[in-house]
């Protein structure tokens, strides 16, 4: 083609700028709406699609299955929990903290603006990513199922150190009072971070070296491409962004126990993953948006007739039915092409990022 | 006729392994397919024995239409194949492996006196009938394999590259021990690259080339024809 | 109490701990050996034998009949299993089965907690008591659950007759055949389906036994409770070596006896007769095996599964990978 560059960046920047215009116009609809199921519903899916993009990164682009992230989002939940509590709360709520924990209160502001929750945020999203680093360094040298399962050691490992740290998670009680900072703009904010992040790296040569030691661990190392880095990197990151999902999680639900960060959720997000296509960024957009809509819409029927079980079945179902005939998702690895909306002949579809063979 | 090819397509995702062979074998006889690595051979006897389904053409042995038949039905028929690289259990004894090969039959007595006979065709197996089969030397294994095949009372015998890996000596045991198997009647498709080896053996033989039948004939006719000698034999 | 009885006592314990996950590890380790799926539905399985289980028994059917409908239904369960979500997606990569059997269990706990709910059953469900499993054995000092001497006995017997089964039948010379190399299997003439099956059948009935045993132990029924079982059959499976039934059995015993260890350790502290070790070294353990390693117990064992998947992946037993036919 031969635009002039800033034509084509214009071009390119198009799509993408559009539905981000639309999005903010539907936040603001909806704040001052103030309908608040449905700013719940929408703060849920922006939660959910920071988990996906992650889990997307780590398990969709290099193959590597995680089952373990969701404690990621359990530490990060409760990091920033504990550090935003303001200081009386704290003495009565957490009384055996320990003395420097004790101290600190993240629930300052710069005017209205929370500044100690996004700096809660980070130092807890950064702390994840240091315990990711280190227990990436350890698993990542495993691969297909094997990794799968120690990291679902990991998710089991965690939530036994939070029921027993007792002094400073509570245990096995609710740990509740959480200041519900989380509303549809920080959540979203982030997600939209998390979204280009994660996109960029699927564009960098780490994210080709990703998906070349998924596709086939041994020729790429035989050209060169070292397996761990870009596993490593994967790992790393995507743990900062579920940290991150835990700690808006916390703030939005306000509490909770170590029970809520378990298998059932980690279902959940792998069914969103699965559905939308493992390794496709529009492909997780997708698949949040149904299965969030879908869960919220099979709960109306649970909750008057008490038929809990249903959602579980119903999505569970989806799960194999994807599986078996569908096995790549529903957009597998390619990308709606949202640069083409506006140029001839644009739309979705896209060229697949990788060929694959059968 | 035993078995006859026509037209037979097989592919590999996108790749057509084998683009349409045609091939007969009659009962009694030994034919050979040979050509170069990747020509297609092993291929056409995984579709033969069911492990591949053509794309398309037809497969017959004796009444029956083979393409849509599941390997174990296949092997019902009497059809063994003695896959390429011998593929024994090697966690399982000798004897268990032997035992194996005859799991589809119902006459028990009859099995045993096989056994014996496949003793007989390679003491040493004998010998190891207790050993772990991953225990045994390449030679040894590919007369298991061999041995294993000829439990099921094959009416037809799937040989696939017998030779390979083994020590020359090893390897003219193996074919005298082909030759004695024609000679007691059992119909043979052998697969080989050696071509020398197998053209002294076979009554007709086809060459494949990328997937296709570029030459066929009695097998002394093709020993010494001049393309076969300068590409297979190195004359 | 002196300390050769409590080490019998604990012994007693680990075996009979142990029968329980070999039993359950079996089933996981033959139909990964043939598949290679880890089917963690299996856990699912055990839990819903139970609930069939308890169920009949409070529909008050006489224990032999509850015990046939018990494991009949979970064998069915079982096949069923197989037959609906795995063989559709046989060949498929690994990662892409191990999660269809989280969707199976999925499908497994939440149909449990519907039809408890359908059936008016409180959640969780008492188990209803049986007589000739409750109470204990007393032998002099020594004090053992009846139910754990069942496992332990009953565990055995069953071992027995599978390792019999696996190794002098001819179905079971399939099985391991297959298991060693499946598409050289069907050369052979062996009908693979049949014999997935009956992988998945077999497993699926030693599950339910184990899942009675397990279900008197803990009293009560959830529909989750099979999650953490399967696991530990899991690291049982890994530990003795993935994919072989007698590495499942080594395992699962491995298992019960590290557990056990690790419960039982810290309580030595508190019966170790003075004059057999110093009251110097004794309080030194009293301070350092916390008095209740117990809740750290799951995250221990993940630890260890952990370790042998890096250090030693194939387990006790060990088996190489061996290369397939293509």
């Amino acid at each position: 083609m031969n635009l002039p560059t800033q034509e084509r960046i214009l071009e390119r920047a198009a799509g993408p700028g559009v539905a981000v215009l639309a999005l903010g116009l539907l936040l603001i609809i909806l704040q001052a709406a103030g309908l608040a199921f449905w700013q719940g519903f929408v703060i849920n899916i922006g939660i959910f699609l920071i988990l996906v993009l992650s889990l997307n990164l780590s398990n969709g682009f290099t193959g590597v299955f995680s089952l373990g992230h969701i404690g990621f989002m359990a530490l990060g939940a409760y990091t920033s929990a504990i550090l935003t509590l303001p200081l009386h709360e704290k003495q009565e709520y957490l009384p055996n903290l320990p003395t420097w924990l004790a101290g600190t209160h993240f629930d300052f502001r710069l005017g209205s603006f929370p500044v100690g929750f996004l700096a809660a945020t980070l130092i807890a999203a950064l702390l994840v990513s240091l315990v990711a680093l280190l227990v990436g360094l350890v698993l990542m040298r495993l691969s297909g199922h094997f990794v799968a399962v120690a990291t679902l050691g990991f998710l089991v490992i965690i939530r036994v150190l939070l029921f027993n740290a007792d002094n400073l998670t509570r245990g096995s009680r609710t740990f509740s009072n959480v200041t519900p900072y989380t509303n549809l703009w920080w959540v979203w904010a982030w997600a939209l971070l998390t979204i280009y992040i994660v996109w960029r790296v699927k564009q960098s040569p780490m994210g080709r070296a990703m998906y070349a030691q998924r596709e086939d661990r041994w020729s790429a190392q035989s050209i060169g491409i070292e397996v761990m880095p870009p596993r490593l990197f994967a790992f790393v990151v995507s743990a900062f962004f579920t940290a991150v999902a835990g700690s808006l999680y916390a703030h939005f639900i306000t509490s909770f126990s170590p029970t809520v960060f378990y298998f059932d959720l980690t279902f959940k997000v792998i069914t969103m993953l699965v559905v939308g296509g493992m390794g496709s960024v529009s492909g997780s957009i997708v698949g949040t948006v149904l299965i969030v809509g879908l869960s919220e819409a099979l709960r109306r029927i649970e909750d008057p007739t008490q038929l809990y079980g249903i959602s579980g079945i119903v999505l569970a179902v989806l799960f194999i039915l994807i599986i078996i005939f569908r096995r790549d998702g529903l957009l597998g690895q390619r990308e709606i092409a949202l640069d083409r909306l506006f140029m001839k002949g644009g739309g979705t579809g896209g060229e697949p990022y990788i060929t694959n063979a059968d | 006729m035993v078995l006859e090819l026509q037209d037979v397509e097989v592919t590999y995702g996108n790749i057509r392994a084998i683009k349409g062979i045609s091939l007969t074998v009659s009962p009694g006889e030994l034919v050979t397919l040979i050509g170069a690595n990747g020509a297609g051979k092993s291929t056409t006897l995984k579709t033969i024995s069911g492990l591949l389904r053509p794309k398309a053409g037809t497969l017959r042995y004796q009444n029956q239409m083979l393409d849509r038949m599941p390997p174990h039905k296949i092997v019902a028929l009497g059809i063994s194949h003695c896959p390429e690289g011998r593929h024994v259990f090697g966690q399982l004894t000798v004897a268990e492996n032997l035992r194996l090969g005859a799991i589809q039959r119902h006459d028990r007595d009859h099995v045993q006196q096989d056994v014996d006979h496949v003793y007989q065709l390679f003491p040493v197996l004998k010998e190891r009938s207790t050993q772990r089969a991953g225990t045994l030397s390449g030679g040894e294994q590919q007369m298991l394999a061999i041995g294993r095949a000829l439990m099921n009372r094959p009416q037809l015998l799937l040989l696939d590259e017998p030779s390979l890996g083994l020590a020359p000596i090893l390897v003219s045991l193996i074919f005298d021990t082909i030759r004695k198997l024609k000679g007691e009647g059992t119909t043979i498709l052998l697969v080989e690259q050696n071509a020398r080896l197998a053209l002294d053996v076979a009554d007709r033989a086809y060459v494949l080339e990328t997937g296709r039948v570029t030459l066929q004939g009695p097998a002394k006719e093709l020993r010494h024809n001049p393309q076969v000698e300068h590409t297979y034999l190195g004359t | 109490m002196n300390i050769v009885f409590y080490s019998l006592q604990q012994l007693v314990n680990a075996l009979s701990i142990g029968s329980l996950y070999a039993l359950m590890a079996v089933g996981l380790a033959m139909v990964f050996s043939i598949l290679r799926l880890i089917n963690f539905a299996h856990g699912d399985l055990i839990m819903v034998a139970a609930y069939f289980a308890a169920f009949a028994l409070l529909a008050k059917l006489p224990l032999g009949v509850t015990i046939l409908l018990m494991i009949g239904g979970a064998v069915l369960v079982g096949l069923l299993m197989e037959r609906v979500a795995y063989r559709p997606i046989r060949g498929a990569p690994d990662v892409a089965a191990l999660l269809t059997s989280f969707a199976v269990g999925q499908i497994l706990q939440n149909g449990t907690l519907l039809v408890t709910r359908l059936m008016q059953k409180p959640n969780p469900l008492a188990f209803p008591v049986i007589g000739a499993l409750s109470g204990v054995f007393t032998f002099g000092a020594i004090t053992i659950p009846r139910v754990n001497v069942v496992s332990l006995g009953l565990g055995i017997v069953l071992l027995v007759l599978l390792s019999l089964f696996v190794t002098r039948t001819d179905l079971g010379l399939s099985m391991r055949a297959a298991a060693e190399d499946l598409p050289a299997a069907r050369l052979m003439g062996i009908d693979t389906n049949r014999v997935i099956a009956t992988a998945f059948g077999i497993g699926s009935g030693l599950a339910a036994v184990a899942g009675l045993l397990f279900a008197v132990q803990a009293g009560q029924l959830t529909p989750y409770m099979g999650f953490t079982p399967v696991l530990k059959a899991f690291i049982a499976a890994v530990i003795g070596g993935f994919g072989s039934i007698s590495g499942a059995i080594v395992g699962g015993y491995a298992l019960g006896g590290l557990e056990v260890l690790l419960t039982a350790i810290p309580g030595i502290g508190d019966i170790l007769p003075p004059n057999m070790v110093s009251p110097g070294v004794q309080a030194w353990l009293k301070q350092w095996l916390p008095s209740s390693l117990t809740s750290y117990r799951d995250a221990f064992v993940f630890v260890v599964l952990i370790l042998v998947l890096l250090f030693r992946p194939n387990g006790i037993v060990g088996r190489r990978e061996r290369e397939e036919m293509g």
